[in-house]
């Protein structure tokens, strides 16, 4: 069955598919009421009865379809769970344990407890025998806490709770990703707009910009950019992550330039567009009413997709102590601590500390490529499903 | 065709003097006395000299800041790099050159083994996973593979480091050799099996990164072929379904595998920043990020500038493998 035309058989398992859960997002308020009341069409011929027509097909709009072709996919239902986790647990979590708890991400907590170390070592004694050497010290810690009911995952380095930094850390990541997303795809939108729709030589140039952009190399571009920032003394620390925003979408925004550019290449000839020519519109409404709506689609999938890259660049550049100054929480500087080259302790003996930051980091950037692809599949009307 | 490719060869020219314009325009944007707290240290302990430090500054547009100022000195930076001299790095006291021509090879050997890695093993989990198309395995190995790609290198380097070379200490944590061995001249054997013995975690890393994109990309060319009308016929025909997907399917499922996989060949030079650090590896990944920390503005430049004509000769490559491998295209 090829959903080429928007026409569903009504004999389809309505059970498997509830209808209240995608109706909001219909938008077409017509196309809606017929479908509701599909089964049964009532005309009025000439003479003015009424003629009741049973159909066994049902009219759903194009934006119900998706949905439909979206929520069937167990992938995709996955990630939308993966991401409202991860949206509930970094924005409205802070507010729980603020109220429940009382305190924020760079709250200092002292937990004093013994801890042992007992070191080991063999030698051969003046008597030729062979003697084990034990050496226990003890030492009073206040800080590394274990897990415990009222820290969760126990405390960090500097006595932090590393629950509540997870939660603040995630809201970092996730207000980076969306705006720096949002940014690239309107600078996209503007420049991959026009270079299609004009052609030739204003193509010709936005697409060499596009092209030496796309070869500037990525990652090291932005580690000199975030270094050069964070040494500047008359930049203050938190506005750090403005620069940032604006150096990821500078370095990211060529991909959403050239699928519009493509997009609009291919729908400029088509015959709705010279329809719209010869009712006089102007370029800009022509371009941003009649072609961009057209190429809503690929990029709502290019931007979820893309989402979980621009989380991925910003915890490596926390790692690295690039991104968010110390003392605010992000994923990334939480498993920097585990770094080896500052010392194993924390690698070896405290996964609590970093093996929980890292697992966020993989369930948001998957839940985000799980509902590209789901998208994906479900706008594309060559699929089967 | 000639023209073609010498239209691909000018782009590629443009394209590389924009990417030297802007990254020059990068360390132009930096604060003057930036160079001057960056070479305090080199200043202080004799291996740099006042002189040498406003040099630096001049030749990067950071002494004269009006118009006629930066093209000076960006025309004198382009015609000391167009002859190959990438100029002087103060933190490793070397030309630049020098320090790419020998911290290159690791960095490329470790690559080319993940890279091959992973080619070996994405590609028949792509093939399989796109002939049967939603079933169990192209469920469960898309779901691997896409964790693969999700994965932060960094994190996945701490995870294998506590597994195997803390809990279990199968495998050493850091560094290219075993600092406390010392081997004879002899020992050329010994001495590569230390190294093997220490780039296996490393390697894992990469092939567990790279194996996602492979394979997606492969299953999705697949899933293209396999609905064509050729295969229709050759299923027709009565062929076994083996022949149908390995000899008829796979070979026009090559033409974007070999176009894509020959253009990112020349990436391999260019070294892993991250899991290059995390594990202590010195190759030009690591030294070039130690370089950006340090504010090495010679090195750093030099390095980006190897990158762009990296991507620049594998677009090229790229572009150039599609006209010899796939028969079809003809070009103007």
């Amino acid at each position: 069955m090829e959903n080429k035309v928007p026409f569903e058989e009504t004999n389809k398992p309505e059970e498997t598919l509830p209808h209240h859960s995608y109706t909001d997002l219909v938008e077409d308020e017509v196309l809606q009421q017929e479908a509701e009341s599909a089964e049964h069409h009532s005309y009025t011929d000439i003479s003015g009865d009424e003629i009741i027509v049973e159909e066994n097909f049902r009219v759903i709009s194009p934006g119900r379809m998706v949905a439909k072709r979206f929520f069937r996919s167990k992938l995709s239902i996955a990630g939308l769970c993966m991401i409202v986790f991860v949206f509930l647990f970094s924005f409205v979590g802070p507010l729980i344990t603020d109220a429940v708890w009382g305190y924020g991400e760079t709250q200092m907590f002292k937990i004093e407890r013994v801890s042992d170390m007992v070191s080991k070592g063999d030698f051969y004694a003046a008597d030729g025998k062979e003697y084990t050497y034990y050496d226990r010290s003890q030492s009073i810690v206040s800080f590394k806490a274990p897990p415990s009911k009222d820290h969760w995952l126990g405390t960090d380095t500097s006595g932090f709770d590393i629950f509540v930094r997870l939660m603040y850390g995630g809201r970092i990541s996730l207000v980076i990703s969306f705006i720096v997303i949002f940014l690239e795809t309107i600078i996209g939108i503007v420049l991959g707009g026009f270079a299609g729709y004009f052609g030739k030589w204003v193509d010709q140039v936005v697409m060499r910009v596009v092209d030496i952009f796309a070869c500037l190399p990525g990652m090291p571009i932005l580690l000199i950019l975030s270094a050069a920032i964070s040494s500047i003394e008359s930049i203050p620390a938190e506005h750090r992550i403005y620069y940032l925003m604006a150096f990821l979408t500078l370095m990211g925004w060529t991909g959403a330039a050239r699928i519009v550019r493509g997009q609009i290449l291919m729908l400029r000839e088509q015959e709705y567009m010279l329809a719209a020519e010869t009712t006089g519109l102007s370029a800009t409404h022509k371009i941003f009413k009649h072609l961009i709506p057209n190429v809503m689609p690929q990029l709502i999938v290019s931007m979820t997709l893309g989402l979980g890259g621009i989380i991925l660049y910003e915890s490596t550049l926390s790692y690295l102590g690039l991104g968010v100054p110390f003392p605010r929480a992000a994923w990334g500087s939480m498993i920097a601590l585990a770094d080896p080259s500052k010392g194993q302790e924390i690698l070896a003996n405290y996964p609590n500390m970093w093996v929980p930051a890292g697992i966020l980091i993989i369930v948001t950037v998957l839940g985000f490529s799980f509902i590209g692809d789901g998208l994906r599949d479900a706008f594309d009307p060559r699929m089967k499903r | 065709m000639w023209r073609y490719i010498l239209k691909r060869l000018i782009l590629a020219v443009v394209i590389l003097v924009g990417v030297s314009v802007l990254i020059y325009m990068l360390t132009m944007l930096m604060p003057a006395d930036y160079i001057d707290r960056q070479t305090a240290a080199a200043v202080q302990n004799g291996s740099m000299t006042q002189d040498e430090v406003m040099r630096l500054k001049e030749l990067y547009g950071l002494a004269d800041k009006s118009f006629g100022g930066i093209m000076k000195s960006y025309s004198k930076w382009l015609g000391s790099t167009m002859t190959g001299d990438l100029g002087y790095s103060f933190l490793y006291g070397k030309p630049v050159t020098e320090v790419l021509g020998e911290y290159i090879w690791t960095s490329f050997i470790i690559a080319l083994i993940a890279f091959i890695l992973q080619t070996v093993i994405a590609i028949p989990m792509g093939i399989k996973a796109s002939v049967n198309q939603y079933g169990a395995y192209d469920y469960t190995v898309s779901v691997f593979a896409m964790i693969g790609t999700a994965l932060p290198s960094f994190f996945l380097s701490a995870l294998l480091m506590n597994v195997f070379s803390i809990q279990l200490r199968w495998l050493p944590l850091q560094g290219l050799t075993t600092a406390t061995k010392v081997f004879l001249p002899g020992q050329g054997f010994e001495v590569f099996l230390d190294k093997v013995w220490h780039l296996i975690l490393p390697i894992t890393v990469l092939v567990v990164l790279g194996i996602g994109g492979t394979m997606k990309f492969t299953r999705t060319n697949m899933l293209e072929v396999l609905n064509s009308d050729y295969i229709r016929t050759a299923r027709a025909k009565g062929l076994s379904e083996h022949t149908v997907v390995y000899k008829h399917a796979f070979k026009n499922t090559m033409i974007p595998l070999v176009t894509s996989l020959s253009g990112t060949l020349p990436s391999l030079f260019g070294g892993a920043m991250i899991t290059e650090t995390v594990f202590a590896i010195p190759g030009i990944g690591y030294m070039a990020l130690r370089a950006t920390q340090q504010g090495d503005i010679p090195f750093i430049m030099g390095y980006n500038m190897f990158l762009a004509i990296l991507t620049v000769l594998g677009m090229l490559i790229s572009d150039l493998m599609y006209m010899v491998v796939d028969p079809r295209v003809k070009l103007k």
